[in-house]
């Protein structure tokens, strides 16, 4: 019998490389090229090699959109981990015969549409929505708040359809924590937050990043967020996106608008290899 | 640390729930309330979803009436199976490759592979729509399908990748040992010790094609129309209880599809 390890490695190895060097490496430098041009009116792009898309990126218009879609997408990153640190802390130390189930009940939110979650929100908050039935019960209020197509219900959507993407990476990290640290805290003559500050945190630092990562650069791409619960007034990123390439047809100015987000992406993972290196030094 | 809290008269029942399990109760009830109150809302007779007006399957016979809706499904079936079936072959070869032999540029394909998962759809959306249009393929199933193994592709790999990571190779080594070729070891030892993960890595990718809205808007043209696709257009043209319906049964296909994929993957730990 031949051995054809070799031929074995090629088609694996190279089925693999060939798929992500043709439709991971090449289209994104195909975006930084198309960043460089500019819009033609006889195909999508030409012209000379130009800095102009990124210098219109700072014209007061579009740096509004970032601005404002930076200020939206921050502050649902915020609130999820302020709302995911301590419910994946207790996730972590939840009795080990219990906590595949819990941990279950975080990862199917993970893996359904996020435009069908979007939708079910839109349904809470709409003006004959349920919170506004419960809160008019209740006797809270006279008449219908409005909640829908403000900048609140922009947030609120996006932390419900993120906050499993910041829980998860956070769980992964506390689940490593070595108790035994914590205790050699406390001998020590660590209070509690002291413990958390010298001891839990910079532990976990690489699961803080990789979830804001994965909560913030969603945040802003997606678009049907900004469409059913923010309204037209309240855009996000992605739906700049959205309209340079699929109406306005100004693909050049697009792909420097998603270079931003690409270049934003590349920090985070920078700062997350930075964090992971600092508390493992041997695989980083 | 004691768990203190008890029931004491005078303090109501709240102070007998701990704090910590509150909280995560609450949280949960974030995560899935809103499904819960939709999946209720596509039963009720109500046409405007006010108020409780007696259980209906009405929205659901008008989907099941809607040629639209119909070829919306039999698009995006079509296109989660076929993108499911190519990740998980590319994907699976791709993990076996990464196991088993050391090459060069190995952490740059690893390291490929971690940027393609954690980057967002939109950045993917917009990168293929540009190679898309720039090759000159007619946007449509063939695209969406290119499109979709992309974004399935990390996810199968790395899940097969870390299931073939807590076997020992000793395993392989002792098939090599007996006579058996490289091909012969990786399909009678390798593969079957995967196949959970491949399994799982399959429903999951399914699940994820089924979903995806964002990809989808970008890299499919206007003859080739997908379910998620259908739902936001009909959302932005206003309330019809059919969508709730929709929703429901696109939410009850994932739900499965991710428990088992979560079965499979965790089924030998006990």
């Amino acid at each position: 019998m031949s051995q054809r390890p070799e031929i074995l490695k090629t088609v694996t190895v190279g089925l693999l490389a060939g798929w992500l060097l043709s439709f991971v490496l090449a289209p994104t430098l195909l975006v930084v090229g198309l960043s460089l041009l500019s819009r033609s009116p006889a195909g999508f792009a030409g012209g000379p090699v130009t800095l102009d898309n990124y210098r219109r990126l700072a014209d007061p218009i579009y740096l509004h959109v970032f601005a404002e879609s930076f200020a939206t997408a921050f502050i649902a990153t915020l609130l999820c981990l302020l709302l995911g640190y301590p419910f994946a802390y207790g996730l972590a130390r939840a009795r080990p015969g219990l906590r595949p189930l819990l941990l279950t009940l975080v990862i199917v939110p993970f893996w359904t549409s996020s435009l069908v979650r979007i939708y079910a929100i839109r349904g809470l908050l709409a003006a004959k929505g349920a919170l506004n039935n419960l809160l008019l019960a209740a006797g809270l209020i006279d008449q219908p708040v409005r909640l829908l197509y403000t900048q609140t219900a922009e947030i609120v959507g996006l932390v419900h359809v993120l906050l499993p993407f910041m829980i998860l990476p956070l769980y992964a990290s506390l689940e490593k924590l070595d108790p035994r640290l914590l205790e050699a805290a406390r001998d020590l003559g660590a209070g509690p937050f002291r413990r958390f500050r010298h001891v839990v945190l910079p532990l976990t630092l690489p699961g803080v990043v990789a979830g804001c990562l994965l909560v913030f650069l969603p945040a802003l791409g997606l678009f049907y967020v900004g469409d059913v619960l923010g309204g037209s007034r309240h855009l996000l990123v992605g739906n700049l996106l959205k309209d340079q390439f699929l109406e306005a047809q100004d693909w050049p100015f697009g792909a420097a608008a998603s270079l931003v987000l690409i270049g934003l992406l590349l920090a985070f993972l920078a700062l997350y290899a930075y964090a992971a290196k600092r508390i493992a030094p041997d695989d980083g | 640390m004691k768990n203190t809290a008890r029931f004491e008269p005078g303090k109501g029942i709240a102070a007998a729930i701990p704090p910590g399990r509150l909280y995560g109760v609450l949280i949960y009830a974030f995560l899935y309330l809103p499904m819960a109150v939709l999946i209720l809302g596509s039963f009720n007779a109500s046409k405007y979803g006010i108020g409780w007006q007696g259980f209906t399957l009405d929205w659901y016979e008008s989907l099941a009436n809607d040629a639209e809706i119909l070829t919306a499904a039999r698009n995006s079936l079509a296109v989660a199976a076929l993108s499911a079936s190519l990740a998980t072959v590319v994907g699976t070869l791709g993990a076996v490759g990464l196991h088993r032999y050391r090459f060069r540029g190995r952490k740059f394909l690893m390291g490929l592979l971690f940027v393609t998962l954690m980057s967002p759809d939109i950045v993917m959306a917009v990168s293929l729509l540009v190679l898309f249009i720039g090759l000159h393929l007619e946007l449509g199933l063939f695209t969406l399908w290119l499109a979709h193994t992309g974004f399935c592709l990390p996810f199968v790999t790395l899940t097969v990748h870390a299931r073939l990571q807590g076997f020992d190779n000793a395993l392989v080594e002792a098939a090599r040992d007996l006579g058996a070729g490289e091909w012969t070891a990786i399909r009678r030892v390798v593969l079957p010790l995967a196949l959970p993960a491949i399994a799982a890595g399959w429903l999951m990718s399914f699940t994820l094609s089924l979903d995806d809205a964002v990809v989808s808007f970008f890299v499919t043209g206007p003859d080739f129309e997908v379910l998620p696709l259908r739902i936001y257009s009909m959302v932005r043209l206003g309330v019809k209880p059919e969508v709730n319906a929709l929703a429901s049964l696109l939410f009850a296909v994932s739900l499965s599809f991710v428990v088992l994929a979560q079965w499979l993957l965790h089924k030998d730990r006990h």
